[in-house]
Parts: C-alpha cells; structure tokens; sequence
C-alpha cells in the first residue's frame, strides 16, 4: 500500500511537470464553459444541469487523455523494466497510477466549482444536485480512468492508447442510445451498462447505491484487465 | 550466491535462453560475454524476474524467484541496458522516489542519495531532469540507482555501452570496487571489458553456455595457443616458408602482405612447445634481415571469437 502511494504521488507530480496537465485542463475548462455558458443566459435557470448533462461525453474525451501516457509511456521508454525491477508489486503500480489519474481528475474538477459560485451569486441554486454532480463525477472519472488505464497497458504508443480509451469510455457514456432499436429486455440491459444513466442520476442528487455500484464495478473490471494485460506481457 | 539451473526461455516458439545453468559466489564480479543476441539480456531480466523463465530455476540468496520475488528485488539492484528512466524527472527526484520505494527512511535517505552521487560522479547534475542529460550521464544515474540500497547483488546489463574511455575506465572502477564485498554480474560484449574487471565470464551464445571458468584458466586451456609475428627483409616468401614450417611446433603458417619488401609472417603455435629458440637459429643461419620477432598470447578476444564462431 505503502508503495502504491509512492507511485501515486511520482505520478501525479509527473502530470504537473509535464505541459500534458496544463494543455488538458485547460482545454476541458475551454469546453465546458462555453458549453455551459453559452445556453446558460438563454435558459435563464440556476442550476447546473447543462453542466452536468454535457460532462459523461466530455469525460470521454478527456480522461482517456489524462491516463494515455501512465503505462504506454513506461513501454515506451522502457522504464517499465527498471520500476517492475524494484520491490512493488503489479498491483502498487496499478493502484498507484489508477490513484494518480483519479486525484488528476478531482484536481481538474477544481477550477469548475467557479460555475456553481457564479450561478449561486446570479440565482438560488440548490447545491443538493451540485454536491451530487461532483460526487458523481468523481466516480464517473474514476471509472473512465481505469478504462483508459487497461487502454495505455495494451500498447507501448499513446496516441493508439488513447484512442483505444476513447472509443471505449464513449461507448460506456452512449450505449443508452441504442437500446431504443432493442426489445425491451435488451434495452433494460443496455440502459444498466451505460455510464449516462447511473450519471444523470446521482447528478440530480440521488445517490443510489445501484449508480455506485455500477461505477465500481467498472473500476474494478477496468483495473482487474489491466492486471491481465500486465501479467500476460511475460 | 546466485544459482541458476537449466534456465530456459521460450519467446513463442524462439528458443531465446536454452538451458543455461551457473553460480555466482558470494564476492564474485561475473561476466556475461556474447554476441548480439546471444540471449545475455533475456537472462538477465530473467535473474532480476523482470521475465518469468520458460522453465528452469533461479534462487538469489535464500530465496526462490518463484515465491519470493519481492524478497529477492528487495536485495538486487539492476541496471538495465541503456538505462531507461524517467525523462521528465530530476536526478534527486527520481533518486528519492527510489529510495522511496526501497522503504529507505526519509531522514538517512537524502545521506545515502549524496553517497551514491558522489560515487557515481553525478552530485553536479542533481537538479537537471533526466532526459536532458548525456548518455553516459544518464547511464551513471540508472547505476545510482541500481546501487541506492547497498544492495547484496548487483546486476548490469552492458553498463558501460555508450560511455567515453574515461568513463568507461571510471565506470569499471566503480564495479570493482562494489564487487570487493558485493555480487556483481554483468553482461557486455566488450572483451578486454571483461578481462579487466571480471573474477569469472560465462560466454553465452544461442542461448547456451559455451565455457564458464575464471578469466586466467579461460585463456590457458582454451587459449592453448601462441602466434609469433616475424618481420624479415632481404627474404623470399617460398625460400622462408619452405625453411620455417619445417620448425617443431609450428602448426600454421601465414604470410601477410609485404611492406616496403619486408615479409611478415604469422605462426601459429601450440603452447606446449615453443619454437623459439630453433626459428631464431635457423633465420641466424640465412642472410636475411630480422626486423621484428614476437609472441602473443591468444586473447580472450581470440577465443571469443572461436567459440563464438557461426556455422
């Protein structure tokens, strides 16, 4: 444990020394502004929805970005062998860049709590589905890390990585949208795997154990394949 | 120290390592000599349990690589080829996230990272980040960090490959003096390397052990042969081949190119037996002139070269 946190903290420092961190928050606050403010005078409602409704597709972009150089990168330069040659376990490394991207991720919520304070100041807000939402979005982002965690162990390139994350954070974040061609059996099973639904509900202030437990589970599958990958690599 | 038995190791169906088996002793700096691709680094990474053998065992001190590999990485330090690090991080930094992860204390660590600076010479380079660092910089650091915590074996993979004369010379110091009271093995394919810092070498080639003894016996029962070079002028080439080979002991005979009409010739030996004496009073007994006349042992590059030899 000792260890994994170790490797948590060399991670996340690495993201700051980087310019990766700065280019990726950066253009996610960008996005996520203007989206939301864009609509935001025209729906003229305190709330945060809009916000909240738009970040599952975002996240799906983003995240994968943030955790495409975790494993590719060591590949890559090969100091996966020099880590792996030091006393931890495959499990500290996983656990400790999992932790690094997740605490990347709260890291780049941060700046977002802006918006909340604006609208409180404009309106009444109430903050029951914003503590959700973020709630939600740490979970989300967590469960989109380990995804996109599995993605960078498959490939010693991280543009392959991260497309690999993307496409399958995006499918998770819209598989809702076809159960609508399904019978209803199948569509019930859909709308259970999609990352949107368990979202939209905690986002409207609802925590439910069923949501979080959908996105732990994808935590753990995410990582738990990561362990796979690595352990077939010899 | 270190026992290795009928290591095998299978990339699909590539046969990389194939029943390699040797000790190390405790206080022994071994080498491991090899072409390319003879399979020196798969053992390695295999010894290190970087790479899980195809079969075959390995035990570093009193563990096994199988169930106690996290035992064995505690007292192994490892350096692997070309020393790949963290581009973006800070010689101290990576050092302390090393020492870190050696559950080195946090007071007695930054003590221990100055002495390993200080014996690997990188103390001036502490606060640049490692990418932007020479290579043989670079590879200096990577053996900081194989040594940060005093580690009982030490193993290196081509440790001086891209490094200058002085650091090589610089970097052997460092081996030997390590390997007064520690194990040390490394690989290289750099004979005098070998020669000049090794107790014992091991020459792999198609993944096989192809000899295994000290460097001194290596060179007397493989080497088991002398070459003498004579220089003559004022000579024909048939005349001197017909009155030398005729010599006791001589069992090979080349003539080179000449130069400047000089001819220069090559005999090859057996070390039982030495010609000497009777190819000097035969030339006395001609008009020619004796340039140079001079023996060499067969070098550890020769025999190599011999054992190593393809088809």
């Amino acid at each position: 444990m000792r260890h994994a946190l170790c490797i948590g903290r060399k991670e996340f420092n690495a993201y700051f020394t980087s310019p990766i961190a700065y280019i990726v928050i950066a253009i996610f606050l960008l996005v996520t502004g203007w989206f939301f403010f864009s609509t935001f005078f025209l729906l003229n409602q305190a709330n945060l929805r809009n916000f909240f409704g738009l970040l599952p597709v975002i996240f799906a972009f983003v995240v994968p970005a943030v955790t495409m150089r975790l494993f590719a990168e060591e590949f890559n330069i090969g100091s996966y062998e020099t880590l792996l040659t030091l006393p931890v376990r495959f499990n500290d490394v996983i656990l400790g860049k999992f932790a690094a991207a997740v605490a990347f991720v709260a890291a780049m919520l941060v700046p977002t709590l802006a918006y909340p304070v604006t609208v409180a100041a404009l309106g009444t807000l109430d903050w029951g589905p914003v503590i959700g939402g973020y709630l939600g979005a740490v979970f989300l982002g967590a469960s989109f890390a380990a995804v996109g965690l599995f993605a960078s162990a498959l490939t010693r390139n991280q543009i392959v990585a991260f497309i690999i994350g993307l496409a399958i954070c995006f499918g998770l974040t819209l598989v809702d949208q076809i159960a609508f061609f399904l019978p209803p059996a199948g569509s019930l099973v859909f709308s259970y795997l999609a990352a949107d639904v368990h979202f939209q509900n905690i986002a409207k202030g609802i925590i439910d154990t069923r949501d979080l437990v959908y996105f732990l589970s994808v935590c753990f599958i995410g990582l738990y394949a990561t362990h796979l990958v690595l352990k077939a690599r010899d | 120290m270190i026992h290795v038995e009928n290591l095998t190791k299978y990339y699909d169906d590539v046969c990389a390592v194939d029943q390699i088996s040797f000790d190390v002793r405790k206080g022994e700096i071994l080498g491991l000599l090899g072409p390319n691709g003879a399979g020196k680094t798969t053992t390695l990474r295999m010894l290190t349990g970087f790479l899980k053998p195809s079969s075959g065992r390995i035990q570093v001190g009193d563990y096994s690589i199988e169930d106690q590999l996290l035992e064995i990485k505690k007292i192994l330090g490892y350096l692997p080829e070309s020393a790949p690090l963290y581009h973006d991080m800070l010689v101290l930094d990576y050092l302390r996230f090393v020492a870190d992860l050696r559950g080195m204390d946090a007071a007695g660590n930054l003590d221990r990272i100055r002495e390993v600076g200080d014996l690997c010479g990188i103390n001036e380079v502490m606060h640049q980040p490692i990418g932007e660092l020479s290579k043989g910089y670079r590879q200096r650091v990577g053996l900081a960090h194989a040594m940060m915590n005093d580690p009982e074996v030490l193993v290196l993979d081509e440790p001086t490959s891209g490094l200058d004369p002085n650091q090589i010379v610089e970097i052997r110091e460092i081996i030997r003096r390590i390997g007064k009271a520690k194990t040390v093995v490394f690989s290289t394919h750099i004979l005098s390397e070998a020669e000049a810092t090794c107790d014992r070498v091991i020459i792999i080639h198609h993944g096989k052990v192809v000899a295994d003894s000290s460097t001194a016996r290596l060179q007397e029962t493989l080497g088991g042969r002398n070459q003498i070079h004579l220089t003559l002028a004022g000579a024909e080439a048939a005349a001197v081949q017909q009155e030398l080979a005729a010599v006791s002991g001589v069992s090979r005979l080349d003539v080179l190119d000449p130069v400047d009409g000089a001819i220069r010739l090559v005999l090859t030996c057996e070390a039982s037996r030495d010609p000497r004496a009777e190819l000097y009073h035969r030339i006395r007994r001609t008009d020619w002139t004796l340039l140079e006349f001079h023996q060499e042992t067969l070098k550890l590059e020769d025999i190599f070269r011999e054992l190593t030899k393809e088809g």
